[in-house]
């Protein structure tokens, strides 16, 4: 192996693991929610579209950088996420999967058709002199923005992870994900629990929104196939795990990008979707999920 | 009152049976009765103005909607009726659209920018045997099929391609630098994938001075292409041959900027992408010098100048390129079959076609004529350069707007401003 394909390879990898962090961030919503609700969100991609296009307008029409509108737009989306689950989820608990699923469904077309109605079908994107940007670093060399949407969503990561583990409102949520009857029993309010735990989860899709235009264009019908990835990172990673989130966005950006490089770039999803099948028949519970049995 | 008409049963009975009779009759007589009047020429415009090549359809139908306005001033006797219907970017779409514009009584249709859709098209018209002028498309199949009510005003893909590489010859000769190696890139659709065929086969005989050494396709949705362009750059190739569509190509630049890739130029070998206007806004000083081999509008023709005229006060703020450009011709070559024909029945247009000798017209070549497969052979191609964020002729030298300039002044030149 040459220095020069060695090199190629060190800048892959590097280009996957800082889009698969944004990918971990964007998974990590879907996950909380199926993990403390046990609800499979299928609107996941959309509802992270409705955050691409907010940002685009926050530029467009505001001037505003989406990394700057990016808690606000998170904000709204945890308002947005709590109300949803509320009126509309709550009463879907405990019933037939199938009805979540068509339920979840019908929000997703609704949201799809709302973004074409109000921007249009075209690809938008923001255009920042930034986009041109990279940091050099010896022989490598970092694409600016996805350093700052990486590091960003560690960051996000890492609040999330103190919320659920240092303050009271999220331990009540781990412990009703854990024992729904016995955190019922001690008197805690698991409607309002699940609907903020549906708003923390849309808060991360909306950030990870505002994320990824920063890095591609949006159209509405890119909303089916971010849902798509993001299931694919969560069943790698184990439905329910916010570690399995992190690492399986890791995961399938690294293979991506190495993929492109070592096969032909058109062909780089088939890797991802391989990796999906063997995590299914060795270890179907994921790599950090835990097992039903 | 003696004129007087009044409703019996006796004349509810005749109606009825005129109207049974036409109903019944088989249906070459039914379009005899219906075009018996002498009617307007209505012209199905089929572009994907919505979708991925949204911005480009858009391009195309804006030179269609100057049309008649040109006409009147090149005293052109003739108005078109042009109806626009939006193919969506979707092959399927665009064979849905054009049942719907035959079925709507469209004579005539022009589209669609896209081989893909194109052909989709082509198959309706020659099921229902209505005639298709192809504005942009070239997949060589298109002609190639023995269509018979198809004829196209737009190079196929190995025409493109030897005018491209001829100019790129000619390109080293005045800049006096060589490249010794290329790397291509392109999108891996119909018209990506007939290019890279093309491009591939004719290379051999071409005698080119340089070596392709790697080819790289990625779909054409793509979102990102770092990964693409990291490739490209470790073959350490001196020259980049993207076959882009507009928004990969505006991936591609960037990344190129990002990765610090600075080949010795980005030369197009005839496909869209580098010199469209969103794509210059967009990329701003990096949009700069990249240089297309593409067929464009002919400055000197009075035609052109009366196109861009009426393009420029009605769009002040869109550019005209070749798509507004072919797809004007492609329109004008309508009405002039119209003209010819006298006529607006599908056999006696598409007779008028086959025999069509347009001379004034606004792109680079010679007369619009149609060969025995449909296709006009006489469109010359030219070197677009990107100059002072607008696409400016700098080949061949006859026709040069400004001196080329290659190769292409590295990212922070200070010749990018």
């Amino acid at each position: 192996m040459t220095a020069d394909f060695l090199l190629s390879l060190a800048q892959a990898i590097t280009k996957g693991l800082l889009t698969g962090m944004v990918y971990g961030l964007m998974a990590l919503g879907l996950s909380v929610i199926f993990g403390v609700m046990r609800v499979v969100n299928f609107a996941h991609g959309e509802i992270m579209v409705v955050g691409m296009y907010l940002a685009w307008m926050g530029f467009e029409y505001l001037q505003v950088s989406p990394m700057l509108s990016l808690p606000v737009i998170a904000l709204i989306f945890f308002g947005a996420g709590y109300a949803l689950q509320r009126v509309v989820i709550s009463p879907f608990i405990g019933r037939p999967e199938h009805q979540q699923f068509l339920l979840l469904l019908a929000i997703a077309i609704l949201l799809v058709n709302a973004c074409l109605v109000v921007a249009g079908p075209d690809s938008r994107g923001v255009q920042m002199e930034s986009q041109f940007d990279s940091y050099e670093l010896g022989p490598f060399v970092f694409d600016a923005v996805r350093a700052h949407a990486a590091l960003t969503a560690v960051v996000i990561a890492g609040l999330l992870w103190l919320f659920f583990t240092r303050t009271r409102t999220g331990k009540s949520i781990r412990a009703a994900a854990d024992n729904n009857l016995g955190a019922l029993v001690v008197g805690l309010d698991v409607r309002r629990l699940y609907a903020f735990t549906f708003g923390v989860g849309a808060a991360c899709v909306g950030a990870a929104g505002a994320l990824m235009i920063t890095i591609i264009p949006v159209t509405p019908f890119l909303a089916a196939e971010y849902t798509l990835l993001a299931f694919v990172i969560v069943i790698v990673g184990g439905l329910g795990s916010m570690t399995g989130a992190l690492a399986g966005g890791l995961l399938i950006g690294v293979s991506e990008a190495v993929a492109g490089l070592l096969l032909q770039p058109s062909l780089k999803s088939m890797v991802s979707f391989g990796i999906l099948i063997l995590v299914l028949l060795l270890r179907p519970q994921g790599l950090f999920g835990k097992s039903s049995t | 009152m003696t004129g007087r008409k009044t409703f019996t049963r006796r004349r509810l009975g005749q109606s009825a049976l005129a109207g049974a009779a036409l109903l019944g009759a088989p249906l070459p007589l039914r379009e005899a009765f219906a075009q018996g009047a002498p009617a307007n020429l209505k012209v199905g415009l089929l572009l994907p103005t919505s979708g991925l090549q949204a911005q480009i359809g858009q391009a195309c139908r804006r030179g269609a909607d100057v049309a008649n306005d040109v006409f009147a001033d090149m005293k052109l006797p003739v108005k078109l009726e042009i109806v626009n219907y939006d193919t969506e970017t979707k092959p399927d779409v665009a064979r849905t659209q054009a049942e719907k514009a035959i079925d709507a009584g469209c004579h005539i249709l022009v589209g669609a920018f896209d081989s893909g859709q194109t052909i989709a098209i082509a198959q309706v018209c020659e099921q229902r045997g209505v005639p298709l002028v192809v504005n942009i498309a070239a997949a060589p199949q298109i002609t190639e099929q023995g269509y018979k009510f198809v004829v196209r005003n737009f190079p196929t893909a190995p025409m493109l391609i030897t005018g491209a590489l001829s100019l790129h010859k000619e390109i080293f000769k005045i800049s006096g630098k060589t490249p010794k190696t290329a790397v291509l890139m392109s999108v891996n659709d119909t018209f990506g994938t007939a290019m890279i065929n093309g491009i591939k086969a004719l290379f051999p005989k071409l005698d080119m001075p340089y070596e392709l050494v790697d080819t790289i396709s990625y779909d054409v949705a793509a979102k990102d292409l770092s990964v693409e362009v990291a490739k490209a750059k470790a073959t350490k190739a001196e020259l980049l041959l993207p076959v882009s569509r507009l928004n990969d190509a505006k991936l591609l630049v960037q990344e190129m900027v990002k990765q610090r890739w600075e080949p010795m130029g980005v030369l197009n070998p005839g496909a869209p992408g580098l010199y469209e206007q969103d794509f210059l806004k967009t990329m701003g000083k990096y949009g700069e010098y990249m240089i297309s081999n593409v067929p464009w509008l002919d400055p000197k023709s009075a035609m052109t100048q009366a196109l861009e005229k009426r393009h420029a006060a009605k769009f002040p703020n869109d550019q005209l390129d070749l798509n507004g450009g072919f797809t004007f011709e492609g329109v004008l070559i309508a009405a002039q079959a119209w003209l010819a024909a006298k006529s607006t029945k599908p056999g006696d247009l598409m007779e008028a076609l086959r025999k069509i000798k347009i001379d004034q017209h606004v792109m680079v070549g010679g007369p619009i004529q149609f060969d025995s497969k449909g296709q006009n052979v006489n469109i010359k191609a030219t070197a677009v350069e990107n100059l002072k964020r607008k696409p400016t002729v700098v080949l061949p030298l006859e026709s040069a707007a400004a001196p080329l300039v290659f190769p292409m002044p590295p990212w922070n030149d200070k010749r990018r401003t």
